[in-house]
């Protein structure tokens, strides 16, 4: 074998390092006769090298040589004593192997939604300079080396049609199907894959378990459009339904897929051309329980963000993968901006707006969250009685050691001033003037080619809206995005609605754009279905920011910023320009636990057939390890919601699981906020 | 070698420089020499250091060349082909997407057996860190790695042919089950690059994906498998807008449809309950390539000694890594203990016994096959009569009916003058099987010598005693199978025990759907010498071996024979003779038959082979190899042309090389 391999290689060796300028007069040689003469002559070269000369290209290839080897030796060692390092931890990773020896036995079919960003694309079309990346992904797995090779074009692909929000002419980009579209995000950065190796534990394998992969860059009903996603996770549905023997699925939507799986809901029993036809009685016949991981139910403030400035922390876990890639100059100077046009022509984004207004997150001066303790370090909670919940409890002030409660509800402010004033003092919101003065919209043709949105705004009403002491709550939010990205919006609105219903008996409530916000939907009538809020606490969570206008006033540039030098001393919720309060890191505990802690309990206008609902919390303990962890994505490794995951699979209702499990202050919080139910 | 063979072709006068760079290195050499010598004296190069030296040296040029190839623009392979061959003729997804072809009909495609991936779900304690990794397909590393644990997760249990207990293998599901089977060598990728291309996507296309190690009808008792193609099917229809699907199946795949085909209108708990007008609303056209219908006589050689030359392509990918001792000396008692659990391999069993394969002295290829496979197109317009033509000294009549005999003279010789002893006489004689104490357990060791010495002395095999034979040397083995499958003709259709199950994978036992409109292609490739008939011989080795092994001693004589290596050829694709993949298309469904009763169309569309013309081609794109021609660019646009809505008229009807209707001529099936 190695001589073989040695003869490969001396063609490769002479034609590479020495060139010669061809003879035309030789005669042609014979070609393996030259090979033995080359390989002798290499022999008697080394052989010369062995009498003690050595060049720097010798040194060189020594070292290399040295290093290759010493890895390799390294990594047979690796490989031959892995499987005794491996075999001690697996029991601990595993909780299915104990609920296994206790007798658990999978019975209900799984579907798993996956949610925004940790989804797969793979290519099925595309433009010349993706050449060769057919059926190859794009995002997700090994897609974001794309990104590095071929960063412009890689954003292109990924971007949707400004317009339609579905694909641009001559490319297509699909979901990953299958189980793969989503186990991993990146190599070795697990989702599911730790979920699903449990479940398979217990016995599930493909025909009882499903992940239902759908591209999350469309609007929920494009998916069905497009793609048939909808159509698809009801057929599959009912499949496995039908092939277990009438045992009803238990779904586990995350992050986003729970909005998603709310929509479809709603459009499985609602009749064709708009919906799937299911029958009002689809869902208590097919769906034993929601398990929600980590769910935005209500939005994220930290999507407000991302649109506004593409600045999100980690909405789109851009920042997370690839943190210096954003901030040096890989893609130019303007990483941010690509950023933002190929986010702005995602729809989804738009569904994990903030909603529900003022009502839910709070007003200028007021916020369900008012006397959220933000010292994380030393965090402890405080159990109220449920009378004491006035606000302006002189005890309660005292126990917090807060001045002032921070003021959540202004979820966007322009300077530090504007986000902690009281509103007396600030200058009143003057937005639709503003709006009206600009109605002529001077273009600023100076730009070129527009490139964000911005770019087609005035330099002047771009000053004026960041004008500092300007504050935007969730309800004014939404006129402060309408003037800054109105094609989007726009496009948007007819996907999304972020209200509150009045009255949810308003035929208008059957169209499809409010079938993802819980607060203007009916949830089916199922009343023997179970809905699980389950998600990490503790950890603190984007919940307001500070901007300023950024300092350069150039074309091209995005003009706000969050405002990273507003800081305060230890112990505060603000920390480089961004208010935090509880939750799992992306989730705001209000949005995740509202609906089942007070929306959706007992039997309310949201809730009419009074479905179960359990809210489980799992607390970040100090070493936050990998199955401990509580955070967004790697909850998904966490012991203990495994654990109920798999209990309720193998048919365990929440009050076998032990019902409610609350840490944070989130039935105070759903107290003070005044819904009519 | 084959590296420096392409290399002398492309760049010649790189070998003319050979020597002139020779000379000039060593004038380096002593460049170096001179002035450096002092310097570096004090240091010797030790052997450990030469290593070094040289790991290094490779490492770095390798990666060198990489870097090269890596910025390479990816146009060059393509622009060096073109400078050679003339400019390439477009894939038929673009060349058919210019005609203005659209996604029309959605497609499922139904791979056949071995080209499925399978991957663990939940396995010993030796595969412990495999959890959804590929055990079959991919890079087969594991088969390197832990050869026996693989062997031993492969293997189905014994007595249900479902999972052993703790062991859960299941097939991959969606379209990367079975675009690739290996790393690069292609099985359904091409074909699904240039669907892509006039549109085709996720929602319109669907990779039926199955446990080709199963029974069929297990495949639904364990995984649903069935249901799920059907539930799939409907969805794909409900979600374009009422149009059928173009189903392509390849393959055992074939059968494994033809059994669907009855299982779906078959009333539950048997079959699914589709109606019986399920196949008529869904599916626009069967699309067989390279359909085993009536099987393959190397499944027989499979289950008798596991030679079949490539039945799972394991030997072509590996030939040395088989024949040597991996697993001590008993490499093939392992794949026989594994490929035996496995009941899929007894649907290929040839059907139809000796009327389709000939009986002692006849058989329907009989003489008109030049085993030359050069002179193979054109002498078809000369053997039109039936009568042997003596012109031909080569066109010997072969009795291919004989599909095993043991010896080369046995196999030639008239039935009459071979003294044969009943086989039933012997099985009666000695039930007492001296047990031997081997670790690899197979049935042979239960079986004894008295009766291997019976297997021999009973000489020749036709189709019909094959089963008798399989029965003797492999009881469990067949009765599990004949559970599950069956191999005869049917006498009278009507007969409701043919409602069962084991009967809806043989299209002489079933009838088609009652569906008019829908349409029956048999595609496969023709001109390649394919297994048709075996010479044995026992062999004389130790106790634990497979006694039974093809006598690759015995050889035609002339170039042309079509005995080659204990092997007699037949026209066929490599792997399925024509006679398999066409009779049914070309007698038993042609018009309206018993076997056929709604008078669906059927049309043969056969591929003529033509080797890739040199190493740039990869596979070629004119082949007629059994999965190569997954590749084969006119089969690819009448699978395209299909999808997008033409019909067999419109393709041209037939398309037939082979004497493929000669032989259905002689073959006196009842229809």
């Amino acid at each position: 074998m190695a001589s073989n391999f040695l003869r490969l290689r001396k063609p490769y060796y002479v034609e590479s390092t020495i060139n010669c300028s061809s003879s035309s007069d030789q005669k042609p040689v014979n070609l393996s006769f030259g090979i033995n003469e080359t390989r002798n002559q290499t022999k008697k070269r080394q052989a010369k090298e062995h009498h003690g000369r050595r060049s720097c290209l010798d040194s060189c290839c020594w070292v290399t040589g040295y290093l290759c080897t010493t890895w390799w030796l390294l990594l047979f060692l690796y490989h031959c004593c892995l499987p005794f390092t491996v075999g001690h931890e697996v029991p601990e990773l595993m909780p299915a192997a104990r609920l296994k020896r206790e007798g658990l036995k999978g019975i209900h079919p799984v579907v798993l939604v996956p949610g925004i960003v940790t989804g797969g694309l793979e290519l099925w079309e595309g433009k010349p300079c993706a050449d060769g990346l057919f059926r190859k992904r794009l995002w997700g797995g090994g897609g974001f080396t794309q990104l590095l090779k071929r960063p412009l074009c890689w954003l292109e692909h990924l971007s949707l049609h400004n317009e339609t929000g579905l694909d641009p002419p001559g490319i297509r980009v699909r979901p990953v199907p299958g189980l793969f579209g989503a186990d991993y995000s990146a190599p070795g950065y697990f989702v599911w894959d730790v979920l699903v190796k449990n479940l398979a534990k217990i016995g599930y394998e493909g025909k009882n378990l499903h992940m239902a992969a759908y591209d999350w860059r469309l609007s929920f009903q494009n998916t069905e459009v497009r793609d048939c996603a909808l159509s698809k996770l009801k057929s599959k549905i009912e499949l496995m339904y039908r092939a277990n023997g009438n045992k009803k699925v238990v779904v586990v939507p995350h992050s986003m897929g729970v909005a998603y799986f709310l929509h479809f809901l709603k459009w499985v029993e609602t009749p064709p051309p708009m919906g799937g036809g299911g029958g009002p009685g689809w869902c208590a016949e097919h769906i034993k329980a929601i398990v929600n991981i980590g769910p935005s139910f209500l939005g994220v403030p930290k999507a407000v963000s991302n649109i506004l400035s593409a600045e999100g922390k980690d909405v789109a876990y851009f920042r997370a993968m690839a943190p210096g890639v954003l901030d040096s100059g890989t893609l130019g100077l303007r990483a941010l901006e690509h950023v933002m046009r190929v986010s702005r022509t995602w729809d989804s984004v738009v569904s994990l707006m903030p909603k529900g207004g003022e009502t839910i997150w709070g007003n200028m001066d007021w916020s369900p969250e008012d006397e959220h303790v933000c010292e994380f370090s030393k965090k402890r909670y405080f159990r109220f009685s449920p009378s004491d919940n006035n606000v302006n409890n002189s005890d309660a002030k005292q126990v917090f050691r807060v001045k002032d409660p921070v003021k959540y509800g202004r979820i966007i402010s322009f300077g530090k001033a504007a986000s902690v004033l009281h509103s007396s003092q600030l200058p009143t919101t003057v937005l639709k003037e503003i709006l009206h003065m600009s109605a002529s919209r001077n273009f600023n043709s100076s730009c070129g080619e527009a490139w964000t949105e911005y770019d087609e705004m005035s330099r002047e009403s771009i000053r004026k809206i960041g004008a500092a002491d300007k504050a935007y709550t969730a309800t004014t939010l939404f006129d402060l995005l309408h003037f800054v990205a109105p094609k989007m919006m726009n496009r948007a609105e007819a996907h999304f609605s972020h209200g509150i219903a009045d009255n949810l008996e308003d035929p208008k409530y059957n169209h499809y754009k409010y079938w993802s916000n819980p607060l203007e939907m009916k949830l089916p009538d199922a009343p023997n279905m179970e809905i699980y809020c389950s998600y990490g606490v503790g950890i603190p969570t984007e919940r307001s920011n500070v901007y300023k206008l950024s300092p350069s006033n150039k074309c091209k540039h995005i003009p706000y910023q969050i405002d990273t030098l507003v800081d305060e001393e230890d112990g505060s919720c603000l920390k480089s320009g961004v208010y935090f309060a509880d939750g799992d890191e992306s989730v705001p505990v209000l949005s995740a636990g509202f609906m089942c802690a007070k929306g959706w309990k007992g039997r309310t206008r949201f809730n009419p057939s009074g479905i179960n609902t359990y809210v489980r919390e799992y607390q970040s303990k100090p070493p936050t390890s990998g199955i401990k962890s509580t955070v967004h994505v790697d909850i998904m490794g966490n012991i203990a919601l495994i654990e109920d995951i798999l209990r309720v699979a193998a048919g365990a209702t929440g009050e076998e699981i032990g019902g409610d499990k609350i840490y944070s202050d989130i039935l105070r919080m759903s107290e003070r906020i005044n819904l009519q139910l | 070698m084959s590296f420096l063979r392409r290399r002398k072709g492309t760049d010649s006068s790189k070998s003319q420089n050979l020597r002139c760079n020779i000379v000039k290195e060593d004038e380096k050499n002593n460049l170096y020499e001179s002035p450096r010598k002092e310097s570096y004296n004090s240091k010797k190069w030790s052997c450990w250091d030469s290593c070094c030296w040289f790991i290094g040296f490779v490492c770095s040029v390798w990666w060198f060349l990489l870097l090269l190839y890596n910025t390479m623009p990816a146009s060059i392979p393509q622009y060096v082909t073109e400078a050679i061959k003339g400019p390439l003729t477009d894939p038929p997804g673009v060349k058919l997407r210019k005609e203005g072809l659209t996604v029309n009909h959605p497609v499922v495609f139904v791979p056949g057996i071995v080209t499925g991936g399978l991957e663990l779900w939940e396995g010993h304690q030796c595969a412990e860190g495999l959890f959804r990794k590929r055990l079959w397909g991919g890079s087969f590393g594991e088969l390197y790695k832990r050869p026996l644990c693989w062997a031993q997760h492969m293997s189905l249990d014994n007595e249900t042919g479902l999972d052993p207990p703790g062991i859960r293998v299941r097939p991959v599901s969606g379209l990367v089950a079975a675009d690739y089977f290996a790393a690069g060598y292609f099985v359904w990728a091409v074909l699904i690059a240039n669907l892509a291309q006039i549109g085709y996507e996720e929602k319109t296309m669907y990779m039926a994906a199955y446990d080709w190690r199963l029974s069929f009808q297990n495949t639904e008792v364990r995984d649903q498998t069935l249901s799920r193609i059907k539930s799939n099917i409907e969805l794909m229809v409900a979600t374009n807008g009422g149009k059928k699907v173009v189903v392509v199946p390849h393959s055992m795949g074939v059968l494994y449809f033809l059994h669907f085909m009855k299982w779906v209108e078959a009333p539950p708990p048997m079959g699914g309950g589709g109606g019986s007008e399920w196949c008529a609303k869904h599916i626009k056209a069967v699309m067989n390539i390279g359909g085993p219908f009536l099987g393959v006589p190397k499944s027989v050689s499979g289950l008798f000694s596991v030679e079949a030359r490539d039945i799972a392509i394991a030997r072509t990918f590996a030939p040395g890594f088989l024949d040597k001792d991996v697993f001590g000396l008993q490499t093939f008692q392992h794949l026989m203990r594994m490929t035996r659990t496995w009941d899929s391999t007894m649907s290929m069993i040839p059907k139809g016994g000796e009327t389709i394969w000939g009986g002692l002295d006849w058989s329907p290829e009989g003489s008109s096959f030049n085993c030359g496979a050069k002179t193979l197109r054109n002498n078809s317009i000369n053997n039109t009569d039936q009568i042997p033509n003596i012109n031909l000294a080569n066109m010997k009549n072969v009795n291919y009916g004989r599909i095993i005999s043991f010896g080369k003279d046995v196999a030639e010789a008239h039935s009459s003058k071979i003294e044969r002893v009943d086989l039933l006489d012997s099985m009666k004689a000695d039930m007492l099987a001296n047990l031997t104490n081997c670790d690899i357990w197979i049935e042979y060791h239960d079986i004894g010598d008295h009766r291997i010495k019976a297997v021999a002395d009973y000489k020749v095999y036709t189709a019909g005693s094959i089963l008798d034979l399989l029965h003797f040397v492999s009881p469990k083995l067949m009765a599990r199978g004949g559970a599950h499958f069956s191999y005869g003709i049917a006498d009278n259709l009507d007969d409701p025990k043919y409602q069962h199950y084991k009967y809806w994978s043989n299209p002489l036992e079933t009838k088609l759907p009652d569906a008019p409109d829908m349409e029956i292609y048999s595609m496969y490739g023709v001109g390649i010498p394919t297994e048709r008939a075996y010479v044995y011989k026992v062999t004389t080795a130790t106790d634990c071996s497979i006694p039974f092994q093809i006598d690759t001693s015995a050889e035609g004589g002339s170039e042309d024979s079509c005995l080659k290596g204990g092997v007699f050829s037949a026209d066929g694709d490599e792997t399925v003779p024509v006679l398999s993949a066409g009779l049914m298309a070309a007698k038993g469904w042609r018009g309206k038959t018993r076997f056929n009763p709604s008078g669906i169309p059927a049309y043969i569309r056969e591929y003529s082979h033509a080797p890739p013309a040199n190493l740039l081609e990869g596979r070629g794109t004119q082949s007629g190899a059994h999965v190569d021609i997954m590749g084969n660019f006119a089969l690819i646009e009448d699978v395209i042309r299909v999808a997008a809505g033409a019909t067999g008229k419109e393709l041209g009807g037939d398309h037939v090389y082979s004497d493929i209707f000669k032989w259905a001529e002689r073959i006196n099936l009842q229809l």
